[in-house]
């Protein structure tokens, strides 16, 4: 399946664009689609931390994701 | 009007700006004769961060999920306290020093009541809401706690 996700903060900053587009097995989870993204985009791997959020609620990494979810990576917020 | 204002009940009023933020709006919006008192959280851009110069910030939002978290944010203080209405409005965009972010109002019977959610609504909205802060100093920039 394909896949878009969206980027907010630092994460558009890493990515160069407010989203990337990706092809993944469809029964892929959270914890795939991060994995990887951290192959493609290693500076991931040095937030403080980062989110996905699937259809605007944080998501666990077992959570799985389908098609038409919109998807987006969650930087450290900071609001307020 | 934001599209998200669709979502609003009576009691609560959750929006998200690209323009000045209108206090005097908030505490009307909040006011009824139900209420003994109200509490206003006003955010306002500050000059330095650990005696660094700050010049302006820019802030982005993830809107409709920024407006879930503030749904949860309310329910979870109307679960907690007895306050009658809720308002969180915050702005997107490049703000200079003393702008205004964020404006939280609160009203109650009782003032207690609304400190208490007030102060829990600010520090939750600053851990939950899908809303970054880029800083910019005279030698730089930086999002705002996204590397350790």
């Amino acid at each position: 399946m394909k896949i878009k996700i969206l980027a907010f903060g630092i994460a558009k900053d890493i990515f160069g664009s407010t989203s990337v587009n990706l092809e993944m097995a469809n029964d892929s989870t959270v914890y795939n689609l991060k994995y990887l993204l951290e192959q493609q985009y290693p500076q991931l791997k040095q937030l403080a931390s980062y989110m996905v959020a699937v259809n605007n609620e944080y998501a666990l990494p077992g959570d799985s994701l389908h098609e038409r979810d919109e998807i987006a990576i969650i930087p450290p917020v900071s609001g307020g | 009007m934001t599209k998200s204002s669709k979502k609003n009940h009576l009691n609560t009023n959750f929006q998200i700006f690209p323009f000045p933020l209108n206090v005097q709006y908030v505490i009307d919006w909040v006011m009824s004769p139900e209420s003994g008192g109200i509490d206003v959280f006003i955010g306002t851009v500050r000059n330095q961060t650990k005696g660094k110069k700050v010049i302006r910030l820019e802030f982005e939002a993830y809107e409709p999920m920024a407006i879930c978290e503030m749904e949860k944010i309310a329910a979870q203080a109307f679960k907690k306290w007895p306050v009658q209405k809720v308002l969180i409005h915050h702005r997107t965009g490049i703000l200079q020093v003393g702008e205004v972010p964020v404006v939280i109002a609160v009203s109650a019977a009782h003032r207690a009541a609304a400190f208490d959610a007030c102060r829990y609504i600010i520090d939750t909205l600053k851990q939950t809401v899908p809303i970054w802060k880029k800083e910019f100093f005279e030698d730089g920039e930086v999002w705002v706690g996204a590397h350790p």
